[in-house]
């Protein structure tokens, strides 16, 4: 059963209450919070996806409730717990859906150490997937958005989940986070796009959540096999550019930038290895999505793999 | 009491017990099993005894990782105590692993999927400022923390201030004794020195005798004030056991060895509690000796009540009413053993109006 099947009022009893069984890709997380705008984002933004059967095993337990005590008045916040574990400080009650994003995030880089886990975009064609690790501010999240809505399917937007022995990548398929002017970008460049709730001021600016398509979700379990490595660069005014990126760097960029490369030593080294051997690794710079879209499809074209 | 309060333990001690769990049922025992920091033990165990085959896939993949990440923990410790061992080889003086770091130097069962964060080591209190020394020249720093702390470290315990790496960020902590200056207890440090013996890692890395590692173990059971590692506590204690309670001559030593080092009533709790809870096997022999650390009646009826409560995982499926009482009970205990009374109201003084007031001065900065 899907969340979508939920009116509005059961799902907030269920939040509220014994918790919502959430199925994201190859996790199931336990969500319970009374946040309203934690409640709202929820149904918007993971109307798709499949809740577990009662009496299923979860792989975390969350809850985002408010400190006890004086915060409930004065400059109310929202704390995020790990079953009895509060991993982070306390954020604005405003940000609540945003901390949630962000605990749900923590929760797979903190645990799932059987995957290596690389800090980047990844989305699918025909089977192959497309790699965008790329600092903050590159326009990774745009771009990622931006291929979405044409066509491509969302892996994730932040987190690379590489299976060390099978070589291929798992999906999450949750919703894809853009800051500041990107929301705007991603609103004109898809205008059916749905989006959850607005957080101003948070530590990476305003913040909105974008719906992973119906379909990504629908196939988050099968898994892609890594073909690109694209280090994506907005670049004002410039024609879009593919130009060869070398691989020992690649590799030592991933490395430093993977949530777990020295916890899983030599499998994620070998691991890392494989991927680069069987990608093609570009530098990739663009001004208009459109072009960058037009660049992806050419890559992407069947005489081309 | 919750019903779910045993779950842990039992799946700890009789693996069977899991061959019929539903999914609910192992949600929260690898619940409880994170909160408790055993469940690369759990996983440990359930592959001795051939139950892992048995384990749900979405189960399984949990503890497997949990089990890999200690293990990877354990290479790790083993380069670190290589580090140590190279930064103090100009120091004179017998060089003694503790705790997790000893179980794995000396390669003894109870190191499986053991975790820990810090490195422990116990040496001669007149070679604790060369050995400080050395290892800053190899890069550790002592932590930074305030003065009250650095005098708290330095008049009343029985370890310096913590020292992190700068570049790895492990820590190191440098004993002269097992407990504190301050505590009822005075173990002699210096036999503890001299019973020590060379580990399989390395002769450098020295560990304390079976019979003193056991009781440093027992030490631990209830000085800590802390509940939180509590019945992995027991479990390193029932394991030391196991492993070296094979020989009949280990008893007989135990037991002697405890009286001197002043630690009978520890070895009682700890014998008390792990052969009730975990099963651990005392010889019969071994019965009448124990009474020496014997308290009397109301005493051990008070503690039986706090152990109950003090060994089930701190989480929420294993508490009732009165769990947060016990606890509270159990810290101050820990505290009282380790200083005397007009030192302790001081420290928890200090620790509860001093400390916030100074952090939040600094904050405000």
């Amino acid at each position: 059963m899907n969340l979508s099947h939920l009116s509005s009022s059961e799902l907030a009893r269920a939040l509220a209450g014994p918790g919502l069984s959430l199925r994201t890709g190859q996790f199931t997380t336990r969500i319970q919070t009374r946040i309203p705008a934690a409640v709202e984002g929820i149904g918007t933004l993971y109307a798709d996806h499949p809740l577990a059967p009662e009496g299923s095993f979860s792989d975390f337990h969350v809850r985002l409730l408010r400190p006890a005590g004086l915060r409930r008045w004065y400059h109310p916040q929202v704390l995020f717990a790990f079953d009895d574990f509060i991993p982070f400080k306390p954020l604005p009650y405003d940000h609540a859906f945003p901390m949630l994003e962000w605990g749900l995030n923590w929760c797979v880089t903190s645990h799932a150490h059987w995957y290596l886990i690389l800090h980047a975009a990844v989305v699918e064609k025909n089977g192959f997937a497309a790699i965008l690790p790329a600092p903050p501010g590159s326009g990774k999240s745009t771009l990622c958005a931006a291929l979405v809505n044409r066509g491509w399917r969302l892996l994730s937007d932040e987190l690379t989940l590489i299976n060390p022995h099978s070589g291929r990548i798992d999906a999450l398929a949750r919703p894809v986070s853009l800051k500041n002017t990107s929301i705007d970008i991603i609103r004109s460049f898809a205008p059916d796009a749905v989006f959850g709730p607005l957080a101003q001021d948070t530590a990476k600016g305003t913040v909105a959540h974008m719906k992973p398509s119906a379909d990504s979700v629908a196939r988050a379990h099968e898994p892609a096999t890594p073909r690109w490595v694209i280090f994506p660069k907005y670049v004002p005014d410039s024609p879009p550019l593919l130009t060869p990126h070398p691989k020992g760097h690649a590799l030592i960029q991933f490395a430093e930038n993977a949530f777990n490369y020295s916890v899983l030593g030599t499998l994620g080294y070998d691991a890392l290895a494989r991927l680069i051997a069987q990608s093609d690794c570009f530098d990739f710079t663009y001004s208009r999505l459109d072009d960058a879209i037009a660049t992806f499809a050419d890559l992407a074209a069947p005489h081309a793999i | 009491m919750p019903s779910d309060a045993h779950l842990l333990r039992q799946s700890l001690c009789d693996p069977a017990h899991t061959a019929h769990l539903n999914e609910i049922e192992w949600d929260l025992l690898i619940r409880q099993a994170r909160r408790a920091g055993l469940a690369p033990r759990l996983r440990h165990v359930l592959g001795e005894a051939g139950y892992i085959e048995r384990t749900p896939e979405p189960i399984r993949r949990h503890l497997d990782t949990a089990l890999f990440v200690a293990n990877r923990h354990h290479e790790a410790l083993r380069w670190e105590i290589a580090r140590i061992l190279e930064a103090v080889e100009a120091v004179d003086a017998p060089i003694v692993f503790l705790k997790g770091a000893a179980y794995v130097a000396a390669g003894l069962p109870v190191a499986a999927g053991r975790i820990f964060s810090d490195v422990d080591i116990l040496v001669p209190k007149e070679k604790i400022e060369a050995i400080e020394a050395a290892l800053m020249q190899y890069g550790w720093a002592p932590m930074k923390i305030n003065a009250y702390d650095q005098r708290y470290y330095r008049q009343w315990m029985h370890e310096i201030p913590p020292l992190e790496h700068v570049r790895r960020q492990s820590v190191i902590d440098v004993h002269h004794n097992i407990l504190p200056l301050t505590a009822r207890y005075h173990p002699d440090a210096a036999l503890l020195l001299e019973g020590s013996r060379p580990s399989a890692l390395d002769p450098r890395a020295r560990v304390l005798a079976p019979w003193d590692m056991v009781l440093h173990c027992a030490t631990h059971l209830f000085h800590e004030g802390e509940t939180n590692r509590s019945l992995r506590d027991l479990i390193d204690f029932d394991g030391l056991l196991r492993h070296f309670g094979t020989d009949p001559a280990f008893w007989d030593t135990l037991f002697p060895r405890a009286q001197i080092l002043e630690l009978s009533r520890p070895l009682f709790y700890g014998l008390r509690y792990a052969s009730r809870l975990l099963g651990t096997p005392v010889p019969e022999s071994a019965r009448h000796a124990i009474e020496h650390g014997k308290p009397m009646l109301p005493i051990r009826f008070s503690m039986d009540w706090l152990a109950a409560q003090g060994f089930r995982p701190n989480h929420a499926s294993c508490a009732d009413a009165l769990t947060p009482l016990a606890h509270f009970l159990l810290y101050l205990r820990g505290h009282w053993l380790r200083m005397p009374p007009w030192l302790l109201v001081r420290h928890l003084f200090h620790k509860a109006f001093i400390t916030p007031k100074a952090k939040a001065a600094k904050l405000s900065r």
